[in-house]
Order: C-alpha cells, then structure tokens, then sequence
C-alpha cells in the first residue's frame, strides 16, 4: 500500500467538565476536586487510503462528530497527531495550513444550522473563493454555478436564501460549497440521518456520483449500518471514543470479531429497529465521563473474562487487514 | 418518491419585516403611539422651518414677552401660543427645539452605546477564557450601580455639555449591549455553519463580523429601540439636575427645569408643557420598542 492521504495517531480529545453548583460549593469549602474531563474521543489511529470509502459507526454520543471535526481541523486535538500526504497538521502555517483546510471538507449533520441563514446560496457557495481570492472575482460566478449543477441544483435559485430550501436541497448546497474549492476528502458526519427517507438515497447517489467524477476519499460516519456496508470499502467501529473494531467492510459484515461490532451488525435486518433507533444492545452506555476500568465494553459484554475487567485490551491486527481490540483475540499477557 | 431537486424552493417568503409591521398596525394603542411617534419626530426635524422663532437667537428674544400666558400676543405681533418663559422665549419654539435635541442624545447615545457594547458582547463570546471572564465583570460592575449614579459622577467631573452627556448614557448603557449580544453569540457560535466557516480557513475578525454580528445582533437591536427611551429619560435627568445639555441648547428636561421655579407662581405653561412632550415622546417609544419586541418574542 501507497503512503495514506490521512492519518491519525493516537488522537484524544477531552472536554473538561462543567462545575456543578455542589461542586463548587464543596471547592469553596476548600474540598476541591479535579474537575471532570469528558474523553469524547480516547486514543484513535486510523488511516484513510486515497479513493477509499471509510465508513464509521457507533453509538451516540461515542465521539464520531468529535472525530469529524478533529480530521477536519475543526477542532485540535488534546492528544495526537493528524497527518494529512504525510504531513504534520499541527505544525503547518499559512498557505499550508489552509491548503489542508480545504482540501479535508466536512458535511455536516443538521443541514438547518450548517448554512448561513443570512447569506444568499450564491455566497455561501462562493464565500471561501472569493475570502481567499482563490479564483479572480469575475470567474467565481462561473465556479458556483458550475458546483450547483454538478449537485443537481437549479441555478435559478442561486440567490435565494437557504430557509427557502428543503433539507435534502440544503444537504445539496452544503456538498457544492465543498465541491467549490476542490477537496480531495471528505469527512462526512451523518450527511443524511436528518433528511427524510425518501431524499436520502437520492443525496447519498450524490455523494457516489462525484466521488466517482472527482476521485474523492470519504470519511463517511453513520448510524445506518446498511448503508454503511452498501457504499464502504472498509468500516471502523467506535465504542466510547476508540476504535475497537476496523477493517474490510465485507470481512467485518461477514464476520465481525468484536462482540460490539457482532451485536450491532446483529440488529441490522430489523428495519423496523433502526427506526426506532440505535439501541441492538443491552444495558446502557456507559458515560464518558467515567468509563468502565479495563475493556469499556465488559459490561455490557456477553463474553467477558475476569482479565476484561482489569486490562484494557489494545486494537491489534487479527488478520490481514482486519484490527480489534479484544482479549477474545488478543490473550492479555497476565501480569 | 419526490425527487428534491425538481421542487422549487419551498417556503414562502414572508419577510419578518412585513409581519413586523402588520402586528405593529393591528393594535389600536401601537399604532396610535407609533403616529404620535412619527409626528413628533417630524416636528423635531422640521423645527429650524416650523418654529415661530428662533429660541437660540438672543436677539430675537424680547425680555419684554416674559412670561406671557399660552395665546397671548407680545410686542412685536407674535402670538405665544404655548406662552413664553422668563426670557420672553415662546415655548412652543423651544419645545420644538427641544425635542430635536432630547431626540439627537437619545439616537446618538444610543447608537454608540451600541457600537461598544455589541463589540465587546461579540470579542468576548468569540475569545472566551480570560477576555470573556474580565469583560463580563467589568459588565457586571457597571450594571450593579444605578445609571444615573455613574452618569452624575462622571459628569460632575468633566462638566456639562452634549457631547459629554452621550458619553456618559454611552457608559451607562453599553454593558446591558454587551451581555444581550454576548449570550446570542455564544448561541449562535455553537451552530454548524460557523464550523463550516472555521473548516473554510476564513479569519476569525470575517466570522465574528460577517458571520456572527448579523445572526446574533437582531434582540440587541430590538431591545434597542426600548433603551432610546430610557436614553431620552436620562437625559432629561441629568438636565433636570443642571449637569446635562448647556443652557445655550436645551433640551427638553432643561426646560422643564427652567419653568419648575415658576410653578407655584402660577405660571404652569414653562413647565408643564416641555414636560408633556416629553411623555408624549417617551411613551410612544416605549410603547412601540415594547411591541416590537414581544412581536419579536426578544426577552429583555
Ligand atoms: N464541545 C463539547 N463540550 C463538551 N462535551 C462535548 C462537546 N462536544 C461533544 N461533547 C461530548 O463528547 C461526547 C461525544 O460527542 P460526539 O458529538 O462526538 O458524539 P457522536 O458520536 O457524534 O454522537 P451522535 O451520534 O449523537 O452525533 C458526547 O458525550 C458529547 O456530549
Ligand atoms: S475484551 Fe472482553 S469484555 Fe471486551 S469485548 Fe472482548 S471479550 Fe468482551
Ligand atoms: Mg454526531
């Protein structure tokens, strides 16, 4: 395998807890505490090869989003390093950086919120060519019609203002506002979890179609295991903010090795489930707040052994290709 | 299946400014406040053409018209409709100047209350940490005394005079700005699109102005047009109290304050009558700033 486009390592992002009112009460009375940090994200590697279609799913609240936003730029990262060709994210400047910046594009979940109500499509669509003076200023029009064609959008509508979009067509502004400066990755945070049924295999054909034309790599999160295994090449399983289960979408469909990931793909074929929400599993998920000592997932694990409890199994490589971070696979070194 | 992109654009347009309005027409009070708001605001505009005389030109002021009840004629012919004060001032001139100038704090003080206030609102959300922390005390301190309070100190330090009396309800009022503007933001930061800007590389000063301002300003500027009352009303105060506009430009508390020593002798009309204006002028804003807002569902 070539060098990958992107690359993660041991990436971490913690948020630092709010105070309660008890507890600030308690540091008045001098009894102080370290405040709480949140570990959305714990500890990821991950490489994306270019072309390739990654697809990653979990739980809510597990850190996809925080990942997202992480890959993109949109947030630093607490711990770890992002690579995008090889190069150090953090340490670029300038011209550099913003070159990463919008060669790794984010779609966003909520297309109500990710669009500027202010702003005309037109602008919105043009805003980063024109701020940057990517193109000279009387070839941006062009260069935004060209995108809004190319997501199927009337260009009669160029200067309407997006409350007077439908979410799918929103969904379609937010991917030529992408398209307009040219990425080569796209992150894309449950691009189509919020649209109504009926639109979302038509934005998700989009998102096939210019991957196609364009050569893109995606980075695609979701909560539908289906479509997951329908469009990625390989697949990456998250469970409180690690990876613990990665590779070939076909293998780990076939044949999962993580009692997560079997669980989850378990609960696939009721249509009727996954309307009704991510929920295949028993018990609930523990918070991130305070993760469970040694495997995270040993309390809601059917094949837990007393070294679950204690040691925290690694992701390590089963098979070719194919990673997992459980003892099943793994015999933990007894200390 | 409906196909997205075959569908026009799917809401209606109803700009926010048009149902604005049409509530504002709809309440028989509102509405009656807002053509008594627009009436007078005119008469302030057009003061220097309508007026009978000029009340700044000492020299056609006649100390012999003093104190002449409402429609009397003086010396020269002039009838005083709302009367004259002890200069020989006609009343209805000075009222009418008078507004003008009550109306010209109350705007521009309120204006540049604005410009600081939605500024540091804004630094501060955009920033956070420690800029956020100390302007947010600074807000908190400014807004534990009493307006007037801040104003009469100051203004007893530096003197009296109009360009100091909107520096001081500028100091007044700023902090209020700020912290309405500083809680949209931090609403508004939150969202996507300011994510999207952010993954663009745009500057952080672009998104804080071009961005955030425009999508977290709107109840700042509602509760804004509230506030060029309570302008007016300081002002007026401060006046009342001799630290406010020069005597050379009353406004309409200076007014007031001059006739107020006439009072009990009788002569009602140097008083009373600036100081039904000045009702009249701050009633109808805040009946208007008033409606404006909960037509806008804005929390003060
Ligand atoms: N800015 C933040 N400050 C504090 N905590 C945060 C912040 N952003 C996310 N979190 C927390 O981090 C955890 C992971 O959040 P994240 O949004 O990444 O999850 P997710 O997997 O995308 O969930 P979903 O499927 O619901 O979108 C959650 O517990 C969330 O509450
Ligand atoms: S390490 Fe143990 S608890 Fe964790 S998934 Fe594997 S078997 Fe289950
Ligand atoms: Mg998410």
């Amino acid at each position: 395998m070539t060098a990958p486009l992107f690359e993660l390592r041991g990436v971490a992002k913690y948020f630092r807890g709010k105070t309660t009112l008890a507890e600030r009460i308690l540091a008045l009375a001098g009894r102080r505490q370290p405040p709480a940090t949140l570990r959305a994200v714990d500890g990821v590697d991950l490489t994306v090869a270019k072309g390739e279609v990654l697809g990653l799913v979990g739980e809510s609240g597990c850190g996809k989003s925080t990942l997202a936003r992480i890959a993109t730029g949109i947030l630093a990262p607490t711990a770890g390093e992002v690579f995008y060709q090889g190069r150090a994210v953090a340490g670029l400047r300038g011209r550099d950086r913003l070159d990463y910046l919008l060669k790794v594009q984010m779609i966003f979940q909520d297309p109500y919120a990710s669009l500027d109500p202010r702003m005309r499509v037109s602008r919105i669509v043009g805003e980063a060519l024109a701020v940057h003076k990517l193109l000279p200023r009387r070839e941006i029009d062009g260069a935004v019609d060209r995108a809004l064609r190319e997501v199927g959008l009337d260009l009669a509508y160029r200067d309407r203002y997006p409350h007077q979009f439908s979410g799918g067509q929103r969904q379609r502004i937010g991917i030529a506002r992408a398209l307009a400066v040219k990425p080569d990755f796209l992150v894309c945070d449950e691009p189509v979890s919020a649209l109504d049924v009926s639109i979302q295999a038509q934005v998700i054909n989009l998102f096939m179609d210019v991957r196609a034309r364009h050569g893109l790599t995606y980075l695609f999160v979701s909560h539908d295991l289906g479509l997951v295994r329908h469009i990625s090449d390989r697949v990456a399983i998250m469970y409180l903010g690690r990876i613990v289960e990665i590779g070939p979408a076909a293998s780990v469909f076939a044949d999962p090795a993580h009692p997560y990931s079997a669980a989850l793909i378990k609960a696939i074929p009721s249509a009727a489930r996954r309307k009704a929400g991510f929920e295949p599993l028993q018990g609930e998920l523990p918070s991130p707040l305070a993760p469970p000592p040694g495997c995270p997932f040993h309390p809601r694990c059917d094949h837990a052994m007393p070294a679950c409890r204690e040691i925290r199994p690694e992701l390590a490589e089963i098979a070719p290709g194919r990673s997992a971070a459980c003892h099943l696979h793994t015999a933990p070194k007894v200390a | 299946m409906n196909d997205d992109r075959l569908a026009g654009p799917i809401l209606a347009d109803t700009p926010l400014r048009e149902k604005v309005l049409r509530r504002l027409r709809n309440r028989p009070t509102t509405r009656g406040a807002a053509i008594l708001l627009g009436v007078l605001v005119l008469l302030a505009l057009l003061a220097p053409l309508i007026a009978p005389q000029n009340p700044y030109d000492l020299a056609a002021l006649s100390v012999m018209d003093n104190r002449l009840a409402p429609g009397e004629q003086g010396m020269a012919g002039l009838r005083f409709w709302l009367g004259s004060d002890a200069q020989g001032r006609d009343m209805l001139s000075a009222i009418l100047y008078g507004l003008r100038t009550s109306l010209l704090v109350g705007l521009i003080s309120t204006l540049g209350a604005l410009v600081v206030g939605v500024t540091a609102g804004l630094v501060a959300a955009q920033f956070g940490g420690a800029i956020d922390a100390l302007m947010m005390r600074v807000v908190d301190f400014m807004l534990g005394f009493p307006s007037i309070l801040i104003a009469l100190v100051l203004l007893a330090s530096i003197g009296r005079g109009v360009d100091k009396v909107i520096l001081a309800i500028v100091l007044v009022q700023w902090a209020q700005y700020a912290r309405l503007m500083r809680a949209a933001a931090l609403v508004e930061r939150r969202k996507e699109y300011i994510e999207a800007a952010v993954n663009f590389g745009l500057p952080t000063r672009y998104i804080m102005f071009v961005h955030l301002l425009p999508n977290s300003i709107g109840s700042v500027l509602v509760v804004s047009t509230v506030s060029i009352a309570s302008a007016i009303t300081l002002e007026a105060t401060l006046s009342f109290l001799g630290v406010g506009v020069p005597v050379t430009q009353p406004s309409l508390g200076l007014l007031i304050a001059n006739g107020f020593e006439f009072l009990l002798s009788g002569e009602y009309w140097i008083a009373v009558f600036p100081g039904l204006a000045l009702v009249a002028l701050i009633m109808s804003l805040n009946i208007v700033g008033d409606r404006l807002r909960r037509s806008l569902n804005v929390r003060a």
